[in-house]
């Protein structure tokens, strides 16, 4: 009886959302026909911007003829210290140019392939409605430019790229960028906007080895990426480059993912997205934590800055931020809201994730066997501390102890580690939090005490003193000992 | 015996300044598949020579004087764009930092050709170019192998490769310098392959150019590594002078190099 009782219902259901989906097709269409018939009233050069920076809203003003000018240029830039790598970008940066544009405005865009360039490029624009978004219209061999025009029609964030063969090549070597579609009202006011995209890279070599790199094809394929950063290279947005914010503002983020391969799970470490234009089209989501954009796509989201302090805009899919760099920060200033975030109550360190803490179950024998000699030589010790540095610290301190600049100090050729031994084996045993300077920068982060034994401390800190250009100092335990806390 | 006189041939032609200019490799003909075959039937290719190194600036700078509507101020926009020549400071000399025994490059078609041809050669086919191309040190067809495919993506990666001098990258299987990690150069029938540039779309014409899906979805770095010196080639037209582009010529075997200029 009870589904009898259901399917009336079921079908109502049915019914009703068909209604609702034929309504909105009806509507959409309308809307693609009204912007058709907008007429354009005057010409106007488009304000153009470099990431992270947005060009002014387009507020209340009429639908235009505008002009977009833009140049490919095929460069050698930075990727992280000291790694180089040819990028070939839209107008000099990854990501190229933000284009921000009103429903109805006639676009007419002239693509320039810079003289010295190798190779033809096109542009394909996901905000035109047209075979292959004016990508056939714009392929231009180096040396030349090609003028094409469109109108825009349907609101929303959308991703341009390049797609002259091989495609995935292209836009692996930062090719893509975003173009705004305002609707006719414009966008709601905010305090400030930000344009952030997000690429994967694959190199010949991996993460942080130095020199040129060369794009690795297999790797691209393979889906495999070395880096995966947000604006084209390791701390675009930390440290002196981190975004701004005061408290009580609202901030709204144009968030684009030009691929080639990863999908994005962006998200915001302390804020709660209030609002999220779901892949950057007309839905609206409230209270989000991460928002999903895949390759290819984008979103917009925004949020009220509620407290002061460090923001650190990640894709959650965690390894990538903090082992391949997609990692940026955003400083907000202000005064301290108690009602919204306590602040800190109680000091202390946060350590869950020291070596010993996650134990498996062992076989004694074969740890007993497996144990190190009670006074282990200079070798032994690098050996074992090597292990350590493997499994405890390599994923801030890096491979070959370079850090992650802005984000995790160096222990390589680190004056700071150098000067004082003591100080930095109380480090491992205790964790250190608060302001430091090593090499002349300046940190602030946390490392957590490290939950390991005197013995593997002091093999670590052997370790990372006899590599990497440190002063060969040979920590024991018995040093280890004296620095204890009881 | 034959090495010393071979040397001392060499000292002479350079002491008259035309070091490379008569210094063609004889190329065995014979059939290829090319790689973006509509068809994939064997093209046969006869024998011929070709220049073993792109021209030079110095090289052309001596066309130039003894052709002077080819000079930079001179050329007709009809046979040659604004940047003919862009890299030289006038008619005669190069900027400073420029390097004379460099390939010539902002030279269009137009150009090139009528440059083969005073030397009684005329510029590769398309598929001479591509047969000789074919090959790396030690093989005639070398387009499968890995390290041959990988130096021309890692080409397209390097800024500025047109300046180094010619003969700075490897000799080929048929004594051919420069062929891949250099410049692009110049075929008579550069443009009897059309791509739009569009190669999602190019896929489905009907004169596909490609092995069927394969130079789009496929994981081989051969289809790669040719596919952009097709789609380089289907951007420019005979006018085209770009800074990335230069040419060398070829001839049919059993002709002679031009002897008045050897007379010279």
């Amino acid at each position: 009886m009870a589904t009898l009782n259901f399917k009336p219902t079921i079908l109502t259901l049915f019914l009703s959302s068909l209604l609702i989906l034929f309504a909105s097709c009806k509507n959409d269409e309308d809307n693609t026909k009204e912007a058709e018939e907008i007429e354009v009233s005057q010409t106007m050069n488009a304000e153009l911007t470099a990431p992270p920076l947005v060009p002014k809203p387009t507020g209340r003003r009429k639908a235009k003829k505008l002009v977009v000018d833009m140049e490919v240029i095929e460069e050698e830039s930075e990727m992280t210290d000291g790694v180089k790598y040819v990028y070939w970008t839209f107008d000099g940066t990854v990501p190229g140019s933000f284009i921000r544009t009103k429903v109805g405005d006639e676009v007419e865009f002239h693509l320039k392939n810079h003289p010295d360039n190798k190779l033809p490029h096109n542009i394909d624009l996901h905000a035109v409605n047209g075979p292959g978004g004016g990508a056939e219209s714009s392929f231009v061999a180096p040396g030349h430019e090609v003028v094409f025009s469109f109108k825009v029609l349907n609101p929303g964030l959308y991703v341009y790229h390049c797609a002259t063969a091989p495609v995935g090549m292209h836009i692996a070597n930062g090719m893509y960028g975003l173009i705004l579609v305002e609707p006719e009202e414009g966008l709601p006011e905010v305090d400030r906007e930000y344009y952030i995209m997000q690429g994967d890279f694959y190199t010949k070599g991996s993460f942080g080895e130095p020199g040129l790199q060369p794009f690795d094809m297999q790797k691209a394929i393979d889906e495999d990426a070395d880096y995966v950063v947000f604006n084209g290279k390791v701390g675009s947005m930390t440290g002196d480059n981190a975004l701004t914010a005061e408290v009580g503002e609202t901030v709204r983020l144009y968030v684009g993912n030009g691929g080639p391969n990863l999908v994005s799970s962006f998200h915001v470490i302390g804020e709660i997205f209030d609002k999220v234009y779901v892949e950057g089209g007309e839905l609206v989501n409230k209270n989000v934590q991460t928002t999903l954009i895949p390759a290819g796509g984008a979103a917009i989201v925004e949020f009220k800055i509620e407290a002061p302090g460090e923001y650190i805009l990640v894709d959650h899919s965690i390894f990538r931020a903090f082992n391949k760099g997609a990692l940026a920060q955003l400083k907000a200033e202000g005064k301290e809201n108690k009602k919204v975030f306590s602040g800190k109550i109680e000091e202390g360190i946060y350590q869950p994730e020291g070596g010993g803490i996650q134990e498996m179950p062992v076989d004694e024998d074969e740890l007993a066997a497996s144990r190190p000699s009670d006074n282990p030589d200079l070798e032994e010790k690098m050996e074992l501390g090597k292990n350590i540095y493997g499994r405890t610290c390599v994923a801030c301190h890096q491979a070959n102890g370079q850090g992650i600049p802005q984000v995790f100090p160096p222990l390589a050729e680190a004056d700071y580690l150098n000067e004082d031994v003591k100080r930095a084996i109380d480090i491992v045993l205790h964790g250190k939090s608060g302001e430091i300077t090593v090499n002349g920068e300046t940190y602030n982060s946390v490392m957590t005490a490290q939950n390991i034994s005197d013995q593997e401390v002091a093999n670590v800190l052997t370790y990372i003193y006899n590599n990497w250009g440190n002063n060969g100092t040979e920590v024991t335990e018995e040093m280890v000992k004296a620095q204890r806390r009881n | 015996m034959y090495k010393p006189v071979l040397l001392g041939i060499c000292f002479l032609i350079m002491a008259s300044g035309f070091s490379q200019e008569s210094e063609m490799a004889e190329i065995e003909g014979g059939t290829y598949i090319p790689l973006y075959g509509n068809d994939s039937l064997p093209v046969s290719v006869e024998n011929f020579k070709i220049d073993k190194y792109p021209v030079t600036n110095r090289e052309y700078q001596m066309f130039v004087q003894e052709n002077p509507k080819w000079k930079k101020s001179e050329v007709k926009a009809l046979f040659a764009d604004a940047r003919y020549l862009d890299h030289w400071k006038n008619d005669t000399e190069l900027k400073s930092d420029e390097l004379e025994n460099a390939p010539v490059t902002n030279v269009s078609w137009f150009a090139a050709r009528a440059y083969c041809k005073w030397k009684g050669k005329r510029l590769p086919t398309l598929d001479e170019w591509e047969y000789v191309a074919m090959a790396d040190k030690e093989t005639a067809d070398a387009r499968k192998k890995d390290g041959y495919n990988e130096f021309i993506l890692s080409w397209y990666e390097k800024p500025k490769s047109f300046h180094q001098e010619v003969g700075s990258t490897y000799e080929n299987y048929w004594g051919v310098y420069d062929m891949h990690g250099m410049v692009w150069e110049w075929t008579a029938d550069f443009n009897s392959v059309i791509i739009s540039g569009e190669t999602r779309r190019d896929e489905n014409q009907d004169n596909n150019l490609f092995c069927g899906s394969a130079a789009i979805g496929s994981s081989d770095l051969m289809n790669y590594a040719a596919f952009m010196r097709y789609a380089f080639r289907s951007s420019v037209k005979g006018n085209y002078s770009i800074r990335n582009l230069g040419f060398r010529c070829a001839q049919d075997s059993n002709e002679k190099e031009n002897s008045a200029n050897e007379a010279l």
